[in-house]
């Protein structure tokens, strides 16, 4: 395979709730090893895309659009392929490792039925294989932990041995879905560095959805920020945090508390998130946009690019971006 | 800390500890959720409270209200011992303290519309006119951003950040001299959370009252506090200024704190903790952060540091470490190998 490809490619992906857009025409593409992260306030469809990407969602669900793992169309697959590629190629790890988790069921058990059914190990080898997966995601005394029910480990190592089940089928990518936002701060730190030094082990591609633009900071490469159903800015995590472009962006980065300088009040972005039965004609973030003009409503914006692989939806870059096409032609 | 004027509120050696069972034929073993917590709030001033889940800090609020009775220490409000939790003096009080909870779905009615209960508190303590209060419900309303048409909607009618402003607006119609605020925020959206704390410093500034701001989110603490205290397993571990406190932690746990903050464009490694969050139930002997702590020493495993001033800027810390009672160590290996 040419290694430039994407493993994972999303183009217009598209969901509806009964008729109401849940996500409205998301393209995505993730390269083997990368780490993406996926920013958004609850509802812009973060959690969704992953879902219905991997055939999780219910049927009440319309789904449209293009998802492809190396080539292999992903929406609309049999039952069969979906089977394989769901924890064999593409593991997922949820928010609460606790609901997660099968309650009446030892933890080495729901490990070694994961490597059972990606990896076809059984007897001796999965017993090995299920201690020699919790050592390698940290959780102390492993051997006598896989006898050890859920409720009998801390949220934190219930996560860890989430993330080890995810690994049994020794997936090319991991999505994580608000990994931490269940655990306390010095747990998440342990979680994220966790992740970190798995991928660098693996050489998995991560993508971690969250709504915490300081845990992607630290983690991805490249962030994606979501609102409403879009992908209103996508870049390098470097340039998005020194040259955020999207006016949604700069709000959510100034919406932090700073953590030195004197205390002013926070510039915090007016109004909240557009119900999915009342979206705006336009740009869906205009009613809330400090900078929005008249031509906000007419249509919602491209995405376009406003520096090296850095792209958005705005009717301020779509302008710059057409000055600059002119002066250069 | 200290200055001329009697603080609003007042806490003495305040300790809760429940009855826990392990299992259903466990014996019963004392779990000390609150364990000597000494703190006091000015007029007009915010105190944070930080720490990580099941380190008190809730219940700590819970108890300066005396919505639970401590087992040992004493709360005063403006001076004078809290009455005993039910009584009748107790109600009159709790009129001028107020709470506000995480989870605001959960604080309102959903079979009640916003404006019936922000009108509930001033019917219950009969607090003018039938005829007036509908007005009264409108301008504290408005004080926290609604609009008087809000006052007929259900509260699943509303966003979140809005159930919060209207859970914000009932606890204000006492006009209280207290706001113990438990976690106002983290339930709430990030571009919500920052609309949420303006409320709270505007609020203070227009009405005056004393608030004990409770969250495990430390940028959030520094945000809206005057004063902040750590906490780590029933205890205070260190107090001061947020700045102070953020800038220069003086207490190993407050550094791994302060650390552990996610950061846009943060640079240079991250102090790890080892290990999980402790269980009150099995609290660890001496120091409670002994086990994780990376400077600790035999010392901090047999005796508990008391909390006191370090520092010329009013801080105050209960580490030995840091008291200079022993160099620092560089923790425990046989002790974090058997936790």
């Amino acid at each position: 395979m040419n290694p430039a490809a994407p493993l994972v490619e999303l183009r217009d992906l598209r969901v509806a709730f009964d008729g109401q857009a849940a996500l409205r025409g998301l393209d995505l593409a993730v390269a083997p090893g990368e780490a993406v992260g996926m920013v958004g306030e609850s509802g812009c469809g973060k959690s969704v895309t992953w879902l219905a990407a991997l055939g999780l969602l219910p049927s009440c669900a319309q789904v449209s659009g293009s998802v492809r793992l190396g080539g292999q169309e992903l929406l609309g697959a049999s039952p069969a392929v979906l089977d394989r590629m769901r924890g064999g190629r593409i593991a997922m790890i949820f928010q609460d490792p606790a609901s997660s988790l099968n309650p009446v069921h030892r933890i080495g058990r729901q490990v070694e039925e994961a490597l059972r059914l990606h990896r076809g190990l059984s007897g001796a080898p999965v017993r090995a294989e299920a201690k020699r997966l919790l050592d390698q995601v940290g959780i102390p005394d492993a051997a006598r932990r896989l006898h050890a029910y859920p409720h009998e480990l801390s949220g934190g190592q219930n996560q860890r041995v989430m993330i080890a089940i995810a690994l049994a089928g020794r997936p090319e990518l991991l999505v994580a879905d608000e990994p931490t936002t269940a655990l306390d701060v010095t747990i998440q730190a342990q979680i994220l560095d966790l992740l970190q030094s798995l991928r660098r082990e693996t050489g998995m591609a991560l993508v971690l959805i969250t709504h915490d633009l300081g845990v992607v900071a630290e983690t991805c490469e490249r962030v994606a920020v979501m609102y409403a159903g879009r992908i209103v800015e996508e870049a390098p995590a470097s340039s998005l945090f020194a040259a955020p472009s999207h006016p949604y962006t700069r709000g959510l980065l100034a919406a932090l508390p700073p953590m030195d300088g004197p205390r002013r009040r926070l510039a915090s972005i007016a109004g909240g998130v557009p119900e999915p039965w009342a979206m705006p004609p336009g740009c869906a973030f205009a009613p809330r946009c400090g900078e929005r003009v008249g031509g906000c409503d007419a249509a919602a914006p491209v995405a376009v690019s406003v520096g090296e692989a850095h792209r958005a939806a705005c009717i301020r870059a779509t302008v710059s971006a057409m000055i600059e096409e002119r002066l250069s032609a | 800390m200290t200055t001329g004027t009697t603080p609003l509120l007042e806490a003495r050696g305040l300790v809760r500890s429940y009855a826990a069972r392990r299992g259903p034929w466990g014996r019963a073993t004392e779990v000390r959720a609150v364990d000597g917590v000494s703190l006091a709030v000015q007029p007009g001033r915010t105190l944070g409270l930080v720490g990580e889940s099941g380190c008190g800090k809730s219940t700590t609020g819970r108890l300066l209200l005396g919505m639970e009775a401590p087992d040992g220490g004493v709360v005063s409000f403006e001076g004078q011992p809290l009455p005993a939790p039910g009584s009748a003096a107790w109600r009159a009080q709790r009129a001028r303290m107020q709470m506000v909870f995480q989870d605001p779905l959960g604080a309102l009615d959903r079979r009640l519309p916003i404006g019936a209960q922000v009108a509930e508190p001033l019917e219950i303590h009969r607090i003018g006119a039938a005829a007036e209060r509908s007005g009264r419900v409108e301008e504290l309303l408005n004080a926290v951003g609604l609009r008087g048409d809000h006052a007929a909607r259900y509260p699943h009618e509303l966003s979140g950040g809005q159930r919060q402003r209207a859970v914000l607006a009932r606890a204000l119609a006492m006009a209280p001299a207290l706001l113990v605020c438990d976690e106002p925020i983290s339930a709430l959206d990030v571009s919500i959370q920052a609309q949420v704390m303006n409320l709270l410093v505007e609020l203070q500034e227009r009405f005056g009252m004393g608030m004990v701001f409770v969250s495990h989110d430390l940028r959030a603490v520094r945000q809206v506090s005057h004063r902040v205290a750590v906490m780590y397993l029933g205890r205070i571990v260190e107090e001061g200024e947020p700045d102070a406190v953020l800038h220069a932690p003086a207490h190993p746990y407050t550094q791994a704190l302060v650390s552990a903050i996610p950061h846009p464009g943060r640079a240079g490694r991250r102090l790890m903790l080892q290990g999980d969050p402790p269980n009150p139930a099995d609290r660890p002997s001496g120091c409670a952060f002994h086990p994780r702590c990376p400077v600790a020493r035999p010392l901090c495993a047999r005796e508990a540091p008391v909390l006191k001033a370090g520092g010329a800027d009013g801080r105050l810390v209960a580490c030995h470490v840091t008291q200079g009672a022993v160099p620092a160590g560089a923790g425990l290996p046989a002790m974090r190998k058997a936790a």
